[in-house]
């Protein structure tokens, strides 16, 4: 067996073809290339590894320092500077005028221009307006919960800056989506460029823009803006693209011009999938919320970040603030996902009578109208009354954590030891610690049998550049971190996938947690973590697992779900075992939604590379965070995050082709 | 609904929330006025931008100094929660009027300051008086247990105890927050330490792995400071390398001695320096000690005070101290 896989490890251009080589399986290939793999690193252990150690930089970083340097100099007469100077105070006038309307003094007044009670007003209305009286309710109660944790003012500045950065998405992002639904080259040129931007961690978003951007709300709505923008443009370019020609083509035939297609048909068919691609721009919107509050950016992160830096003791405050963007979340997901399928019904036809809308949405803008004008009046209903629920939520969070890390923590350093000893560490010293072209042939190889030539050639591509950001060493100690966390991701979704998708309460008791889970901000369980575990390699995985496992299990469970129930009807009358069931029916049958969890799952897991070098997970995250920190080593950083770009896009493209052939 | 239900509910609403509105007038009006007076005869403090660099004793400085402002002096202060880095940044744009803790940043000094060659947006405003220790620390439980631990010279005896999987079979040494200015790879290799520096990523992480260190006695080894709130809590030993003399840090590569006591000092916007803000004078007079700065720390960190409400207790207990920063 090893003369036959001795070709592609040596010569990766060129890839077996699957069909004249069906005699031996793909995954023969793959375990031979491991195999060999790591007969190499074993042989030229430590040499040639290009390791960079952390207060290090090469010539490269330094030029990109200096070129942060130069454009902070030269920011009174280059033009670039004075153009980003130019959006930057209009984006801080805007934010700024809003925050005095909902969250800050409005001086002289010793309140917002509106009130509590008003915005509770106004925001029901709007509601009301948009996704009916259930959710109108569900508005005044969440945002009547966020008030009684304590966060009333910094919640307003959160949907402040949210609400600037969506419209701004959606101003920018809709043509754009008509453009590429609309003109196949635009889509051509479009798609990359959004990949790049979806599958850049956040933090690195911070980074790039410090280069430009001044402080304060600005940096936040722009940031916000770019990590933001590509859902609304490309569901949105997909809804164009899903109207059915038939319909195009009847009208077309009515000698509609161009321009009639695209505001009569097209536009009002796609409405639905428009909003959906808005809903999840804002929720992306809303998960950038913590980030912005690294450089001054208005709102909830504030307070996250803060609990971070006062260690074990306020564990429980960052909860509570961190609750606070859940609530928010659930919020704006529930309405804006209800806007959608109202939508739908009132085109169908459907939604009651028009009359009776118009009426009940006049009487509600009369009371929004009177509690706006009692905010402005009494105190008491401007400024969120004090109450001691706050307190009460972080001091249980905060004993829930302390109690956890007292108890347990001799337990989990055991488990932290055991599986860096045993697994992290020698997948690390094959992957990282041996010679830098013998990981990458091996990588190439890997490609080719799991993704073809095009699969390859991707990853020839992406591996150059990160040869080239000369942080070859940091980006393999990354890569292994993503791997071993995504097995576990993997691990974690099968289990309990397969039990949501087999039993009805075990789905509805998960559900809600693991949606909680997917918006609760990272930074917020960091710290029981790092008691837990301390700072390491380990713990940056376990961070990446808790982020990526709840999407990696609603997709297993959701593809196991869809399995046809004739098949297991068919098994189980068969006589299969519950086992043989879930092996030989109902996951074979799903592979399309493991293989979209697994993708999925590393994308999740490689946008918390940043995080867990702020926990010690080393590599290209803590190059980045040390750049970001300081000056000297920017350069270093900014190649750092175009290394986790080039890491990203590669496993992307790999796992994506794999998963078609 | 019916249509005729959906307009008496909606009537019956209106006719509510009319009448409530209806009663009298309110209390803000009134306050804007006095706000309106009061600001017709405040000084012409205006604005004061303050950065808020993020560690707790930097807080305890930045809220007192703030505090102090607002109501001695009448300026409406914004704290501004930002990095070292950022910050300076934000001296030329006008963003930032003053950095009250500045552990020391030759780079950022050189590009800042004029007469370092700099674009000379930023300048120095004097000391805050409390000193910076950076070295190498271990918990106190250990002390108790291998007393010559304090030592340098001893350590190569104790490295098997710091190993963990992450230092390849050597100690581990707990690298700093990447803040900091640090040599300890360098300290590491120049004196034949058999060590290995392994980076926590950030000052939290630096804190937990303290914490949990003496809380379980695990050994533990590496860099901190002070002051830090964190030295109440956990009283950290410092360990003692080859005393720092003057130059011994000038080459990155070649440094084999301690960190230097830093003095922390306070820079400024040369806008701001040059304004005739009242505040320039209390920035430039803020004076105090490590212990003052711990004990509010201590109020923040601990006891989960806010750092307005922290740094308005400090003042209201230290009128002597306060009074001198404003003649």
């Amino acid at each position: 067996m090893t003369a036959t896989l001795e070709r592609p490890a040596t010569a990766p251009s060129a890839p077996p073809e699957p069909r004249s080589r069906r005699s031996v399986p793909r995954w023969a290939w793959v375990l031979g290339i491991l195999a060999l793999w790591a007969l190499a690193a074993y042989v030229g252990h430590g040499r040639s590894t290009m390791n960079l150690s952390g207060g290090s930089a090469t010539e490269l970083h330094d030029g990109l320092s200096q070129l942060k340097r130069d454009l902070i100099a030269g920011r009174d007469d280059n033009v670039l500077m004075q153009a980003v100077g130019a959006v930057s105070d209009v984006f801080n006038a805007v934010v700024e005028q809003l925050q005095r309307l909902v969250s800050v003094p409005a001086l002289p007044r010793p309140v917002p221009q509106i009130g509590w009670l008003g915005v509770l007003g106004i925001l029901g209305w709007v509601s009301l307006a948009v996704a009916g009286w259930r959710h109108a309710l569900g508005t005044v109660c969440a945002l009547t919960a966020v008030g009684l944790l304590g966060y009333w003012s910094t919640a307003m500045d959160t949907l402040v800056v949210t609400l600037v950065a969506v419209a701004i998405c959606v101003a920018v992002g809709v043509p754009l989506a008509v453009l590429a639904g609309t003109n196949r080259r635009v889509n051509a040129v479009l798609t990359p460029a959004l990949d790049v931007l979806q599958t850049m961690p956040s933090f690195v978003y911070l980074v790039l823009l410090t280069l430009f951007f001044s402080l304060g709300p600005a940096i936040a709505v722009a940031l916000t803006v770019l990590y933001a923008m590509p859902p609304v443009v490309r569901i949105g370019a997909v809804g164009l693209r899903e109207v059915s020609p038939v319909t195009l083509e009847a009208t077309d035939s009515l000698g509609q011009t161009r321009w009639q297609r695209l505001t009569r048909v097209q536009l009002p068919m796609a409405r639905r999938t428009m909003i959906v691609g808005v809903n999840q721009t804002t929720m992306a919107a809303l998960s950038m919320s913590v980030i912005a509050g690294f450089v001054d950016g208005p709102g909830l992160g504030k307070p996250v970040i803060r609990a971070l830096s006062a260690g074990m003791n306020q564990v429980g405050a960052g909860f509570t603030a961190g609750l606070a963007i859940v609530i928010l979340a659930i919020m704006l997901d529930r309405v804006t996902t209800a806007a959608s399928e109202r939508t739908e019904t009132i085109a169908r036809g459907g939604g009651g009578s028009r009359r009776t809308r118009r009426i009940v949405l006049a009487g509600g803008a009369v009371v929004a109208a009177v509690l706006v004008h009692l905010s402005r009046t009494y105190r008491s209903l401007a400024e969120f009354p004090e109450t001691s629920v706050g307190r009460t939520v972080a001091d249980a969070a905060q004993a829930v954590s302390d109690w956890t890390t007292d108890h347990l923590s001799v337990l989990t350093t055991g488990i932290q030891e055991a599986v860096t000893t045993v697994f992290i560490n020698p997948v690390q010293d094959v992957v990282a610690s041996s010679p830098w072209f013998v990981t990458g042939t091996a990588l190439l190889a890997l490609s080719a049998v799991l993704a073809g030539r095009a699969g390859a050639l991707s990853t020839l591509v992406c591996l150059a550049g990160i040869w080239l950001t000369d942080l070859w060493y940091d980006a393999m100690v990354t890569l292994t971190s993503v791997l071993v966390a995504t097995l576990f991701v993997m691990a974690i979704a099968l289990i309990l996938g397969v039990a949501m998708a087999r039993r009805r309460t075990v789905d509805r008791v998960l559900r809600p947690v693991l949606d909680a889970a997917q918006v609760m901000p990272a930074f917020v369980y960091l710290i029981p973590v790092l008691g837990l575990f301390g700072p390491n390699r380990f713990t940056a995985i376990v961070a990446g697992v808790v982020f990526a496992a709840p999407v990696a299990v609603k997709l297993v469970a959701d593809g196991v779900r869809q399995v046809s129930p004739t098949a297991v009807e068919a098994a189980t009358a068969a006589g299969s075992t519950p086992w043989q069931l879930i092996t030989k029916v109902q996951l074979p049958m799903a592979r399309s939604h493991l293989v979209l969890a697994a993708n999925q799952g590393l994308l999740y897991v490689l946008s918390m590379v940043v995080i867990g070098g702020l926990v010690g997970g080393g590599g290209l995250g803590y190059d980045v965070v040390f750049g970001f920190a300081q000056g000297a080593y920017y350069g270093k950083a900014l190649a750092a995050g175009i290394a986790i770009v080039l890491l990203a896009v590669m496993v992307d493209r790999v796992a994506r082709r794999a998963a078609a052939r | 609904m019916k249509p005729r239900k959906a307009s008496a509910l909606a009537g019956s609403l209106a006719t509510l929330a009319l009448a409530l509105s209806a009663c009298g007038g309110g209390d803000i009006d009134d306050e804007t006025a006095a706000n309106e007076a009061k600001a017709a005869d405040a000084g012409d403090c205006g604005e004061l931008n303050m950065a808020v660099n993020p560690w707790v004793g930097y807080e305890a400085d930045a809220y007192v100094v703030g505090h102090v402002a607002e109501t001695e002096l009448g300026c409406s202060v914004t704290y501004k929660d930002l990095k070292e880095e950022v910050s300076w940044q934000g001296f030329g744009t006008g963003e930032v009027d003053v950095v009250i803790e500045d552990w020391g940043h030759p780079d950022l000094e050189k590009q800042y300051f004029a007469d370092q060659g700099g674009d000379g947006s930023a300048i120095g405003a004097g000391t805050t008086g409390n000193v910076g220790i950076i070295g190498w620390y271990v918990p106190p439980w250990m002390v108790e247990e291998y007393p010559d631990i304090t030592n340098w010279e001893n350590l190569n005896k104790y490295a098997d105890l710091f190993e963990t999987p992450e230092s390849d079979g050597k100690g581990q040494f707990l690298g700093a927050d990447p803040s900091y200015v640090q040599f300890d790879e360098a300290i590491v290799e120049n004196l034949d330490l058999d060590f290995k520096v392994v980076f926590s990523g950030s000052e939290a992480a630096s804190i937990a792995a303290f914490e949990k260190a003496e809380k379980n006695r695990t050994p533990l080894i590496g860099y901190f400071y002070e002051p830090q709130w964190f030295m109440s809590e956990v009283p950290l030993v410092k360990v003692k390398l080859p005393a720092y003399t003057d130059g011994c840090q000038d080459d990155e590569k070649a440094v084999a001695c301690d960190y230097p006591e830093t003095e922390l000092k306070k820079v400024v916007s040369t806008e701001f320096m040059e304004s005739n803000s009242p505040a320039v004078g209390l920035v430039q007079n803020f004076q105090w000690t490590n212990d003052d700065q711990n004990l509010i720390a201590k109020y923040i960190s601990e006891d989960g005070m806010s750092p307005e409400d922290a740094a308005a207790k400090w003042v209201s207990e230290n009128p002597d101290k306060v009074e001198a920063w404003l003649s």
